[in-house]
């Protein structure tokens, strides 16, 4: 459920990367827009498209899409996942999988 | 580019998660023959993975197998090794065989693409249907059941009403050349 409207601080740096083989990060940046449009942060998004496994490495990236929010991964648990140029996987409450993170888990990571 | 509708099953001979070595003469008693390329660490594959189990328990008794396969290189996603395959499928209860392809010679003949997507084959082994298993990851907004509506269709000796659609998931991992 989404709390549109609910203020939150102005992050200073928010980060999308992603790999352009796996096809969830269309949908999960316009999910990410979607969550600060509904809470009008007006920061840039960088977005970062990794492609090769040494940059996989040195950004530490657990796979596409990851969004971070000043530093703070939106799935904390999922970040130290090995790096690799691979789908994400996100565990939904439900004990779903999902290959992107929820609406809840972005706006967790903005307060 | 992938396997043509119509085409003959390719021959292969992989071994299961089990340590049996499988052929395409293996599952001639099918009455019809899925083959998925699959892997243990795509979301979209884990997504995914109950509705194969589900469609394994409705359609064996009427002769249909599927049949997963793993050709990911294990030396880039230590995730999908042979000895990961064993556990995974153990975990998630597979009911249908489990099948490490190391060297790419079935995902190389198939053509395959995405993990997972589906290559079912009729009773003479000719691919009848190539794609997705339905149009949603999300199994609570799917609309279209591409690969039951095929199956549905192959038994009652008739040509799938959707042969051939767009799979989603993630890209095959080949080997580096």
């Amino acid at each position: 459920m989404a709390t549109v409207g609910l203020a939150v601080p102005e992050p200073a740096k928010i980060e999308f990367l992603y790999f352009a083989d796996c096809p969830s990060h269309p949908e999960a940046l316009a999910l990410l827009r979607s969550v600060l449009d509904d809470h009008d942060v007006e920061s840039e998004i960088d977005i970062l498209e990794l492609t090769t496994d040494a940059e996989a490495r040195a950004l530490a990236f657990p796979g596409s899409p990851t969004i971070r929010i000043d530093g703070r991964d939106v799935d904390p648990g999922g970040a130290s996942a090995r790096p690799a140029l691979t789908c994400r996987i996100y565990r939904l409450p439900d004990g779903r999988v999902s290959p992107l993170p929820t609406r809840e888990q972005i706006e967790e990571a903005l307060k | 580019m992938s396997l043509p509708l119509g085409s003959q099953a390719p021959a292969f001979m992989l071994r299961n998660v089990e340590g049996v070595e499988r052929s395409l003469a293996s599952y001639a008693d099918a009455e019809l023959l899925a083959l998925i390329q699959s892997c243990n660490h795509c979301p979209y594959v884990l997504a995914w993975e109950g509705r194969m189990i589900d469609l394994q328990r409705a359609y064996g008794d009427r002769g249909v197998r599927l049949v997963a396969l793993n050709s990911n290189d294990a030396r880039r996603f230590p995730e999908d090794s042979f000895d990961r395959m064993v556990v995974h499928a153990s975990e998630q209860g597979f009911n249908f065989d489990y099948l490490h392809d190391p060297e790419q010679l079935l995902a190389r003949e198939l053509g395959s693409q995405r993990t997972p997507e589906v290559f079912l084959f009729d009773r003479d082994r000719r691919l009848v249907y190539h794609g997705a298993i339905d149009d949603s990851r999300d199994d609570s907004a799917v609309s279209q059941h591409y690969l039951r509506d095929a199956l549905d269709a192959t038994l009652a000796g008739q040509p799938p009403p959707v042969a051939e659609t767009a799979p989603m998931g993630c890209t095959v991992k080949w080997l580096a050349q």
